[in-house]
């Protein structure tokens, strides 16, 4: 891959609902290039904020209550929504346990 | 053609119980906290040997008193330590150590504070300290299986990168190494919370699944329900690790478990500071996930490397046992690189595989073995941090 194909967002497995973004400075309307890990397969999707490098971007509409999906496992619920291409934290999303 | 791992060497020591050392250090290792004063001026006394201060030591019983005779036992019984000499304050529990220590072979005595006086002690153990150190420093390196190494893991400062490159990067070297007659530990106990499904199926055995199950649950009824004033989300995750971007502790345990690779099975659960006891293999050990005391314990079990992913930049180091980062989160290798001993950032380019990266870990514990100081060893990263399991009496 060249510097100008290299993803911004990395995905484990294909039915998690939730990537991670994996460049610096990523902005509000970037058309990120997505990977899968688990089969290399890749998809497009706009960046809905500025979101850091490690955060987590939803890759479908999230509301309130639901279930996040990553590494194809339950992490935690929604405390709050998220619209696809929006961010995924502490703002919107609790543990299950503790 | 797979690389043969099991044909390829290090210049490692050999030291008298068979064990192989990577790190020749003679330590001048206090049994208590008040002795440090005396060992680090017989370390300051004696150019080439390493004092190792701690915090405890008196007044100590029960279980928690056999951990931390353990753990000072198992610091100098370490093939990484030549040699050792013992200052306690007074010569039951000092004799209790250097016996201990003397079970492996190696040269090892002890001095006492009371009748002696600070002074005394210092002269008679630094004339000792002088005899090792000269002693050990004419002890050459032989050829020696990378096999025959005993390599612990344990991530640090982890965010959402560990994860998807340095994690697993280490799972890949366990993958690779383990089958050849490696020994392997992981552990930390409550940050399997979330994941501890999962990691219970990663046992080799039915005994091994038990135990790691009775293990995790008395971990969460007598340390975590028992102590916490809120949900843990202050503390597990870290405030690093949530700036990284980990949201829940279950995340953060799927990512943890990473670590121990694809097809790597645990065959035994350890108490903290145990040495592994049921032969070559991987292993799980029942930890806190500080970086320190995690890595102290598992230096203090018999593992003479450690590998350490971590993604926002953990500095940690031990006295005796090389830690060696790994690291795939860009920021990380752009702000702060002096840490960082293997750098898998093209993991998340998608220009380095999981299995390159696993090589390029392969190859960088070769290195350290023959002789290459880690970052956290050339930036003089000593921590050494007892587990101490409730108040002293």
């Amino acid at each position: 891959m060249t510097a100008n194909t290299y993803p911004q967002l990395l995905v484990h497995d294909k039915v998690d609902n939730v990537g991670v973004v994996v460049v610096e400075g990523l902005t509000a309307g970037t058309d990120m290039l997505c990977v899968c890990t688990e089969d290399n397969s890749d998809f497009r999707l706009t960046a809905k904020a500025d979101i850091p490098i490690g955060h987590k971007v939803a890759l479908k509409d999230l509301a309130e209550g639901d279930t996040v999906i990553k590494y194809g496992e339950d992490i935690g619920r929604m405390v709050g929504s998220a619209e696809v291409g929006g961010h995924v934290h502490t703002h919107n999303m609790k543990t299950k346990r503790w | 053609m797979a690389f043969d791992f099991s044909q390829d060497t290090v210049k490692a020591w050999r030291r008298e119980n068979g064990r192989v050392g990577v790190r020749n250090h003679v330590l001048i290792l206090p049994v208590d906290d008040i002795s440090n004063a005396a060992c680090e001026a017989v370390a300051n006394n004696v150019k080439g040997t390493m004092a190792i201060p701690h915090a405890y030591g008196r007044l100590q019983f029960g279980e928690d008193l056999d951990l931390h005779f353990r753990t000072i036992i198992g610091t100098g019984a370490n093939p990484n330590v030549a040699a050792v000499v013992v200052i306690g304050i007074e010569p039951e529990w000092t004799k209790i150590i250097v016996d201990g220590i003397a079970k492996t072979g190696k040269p090892v005595e002890g001095f006492w504070i009371e009748q002696n006086g600070d002074f005394e002690t210092i002269r008679r153990a630094s004339w000792k300290a002088k005899e090792y150190v000269q002693w050990a420093t004419e002890l050459q390196k032989e050829d020696c299986p990378v096999t025959d190494l005993w390599v612990s893991t344990k991530c640090g400062e982890s965010d959402t990168t560990t994860g998807l490159s340095s994690c697993p990067t280490v799972g890949n070297m366990y993958d690779k190494l383990l089958p050849h007659g490696l020994y392997g530990v992981f552990g930390e106990t409550s940050e399997i919370t979330g994941a501890e499904h999962i990691c219970e199926k990663r046992a080799a055995n039915p005994e091994a699944a038990a135990k790691f199950r009775k293990t995790w649950q008395a971990y969460t009824d007598d340390v975590i329900e028992a102590h916490k004033t809120n949900d843990l989300s202050d503390s597990q995750p870290t405030k690093g690790n949530i700036l990284g971007g980990l949201t829940t502790i279950e995340e953060k345990a799927l990512g943890n478990l990473e670590k121990i690779g694809r097809t790597s099975t645990y065959i035994d659960v350890l108490e903290p500071a145990e040495a592994p006891a049921k032969g070559a293999g991987l292993y799980f050990m029942d930890t806190s996930s500080a970086a320190a005391e995690c890595v102290t314990l598992m230096a203090a079990a018999g593992y003479v490397i450690h590998t350490f992913p971590t993604g926002q930049g953990n500095v940690v180091g031990n006295p005796i046992v090389p830690v060696i980062k790994i690291s795939g989160n860009p920021r990380t290798l752009r702000t702060m690189s002096e840490h960082i001993d293997v750098d898998v950032t093209g993991v998340l380019r998608r220009d380095m595989t999981i299995d390159q990266a696993g090589d390029s870990l392969i190859e960088m514990i070769k290195r350290t073995a023959n002789g290459r100081l880690t970052c956290a060893e050339a930036l003089g990263h000593r921590e050494f941090s007892m587990t101490k399991l409730y108040r002293s009496a």
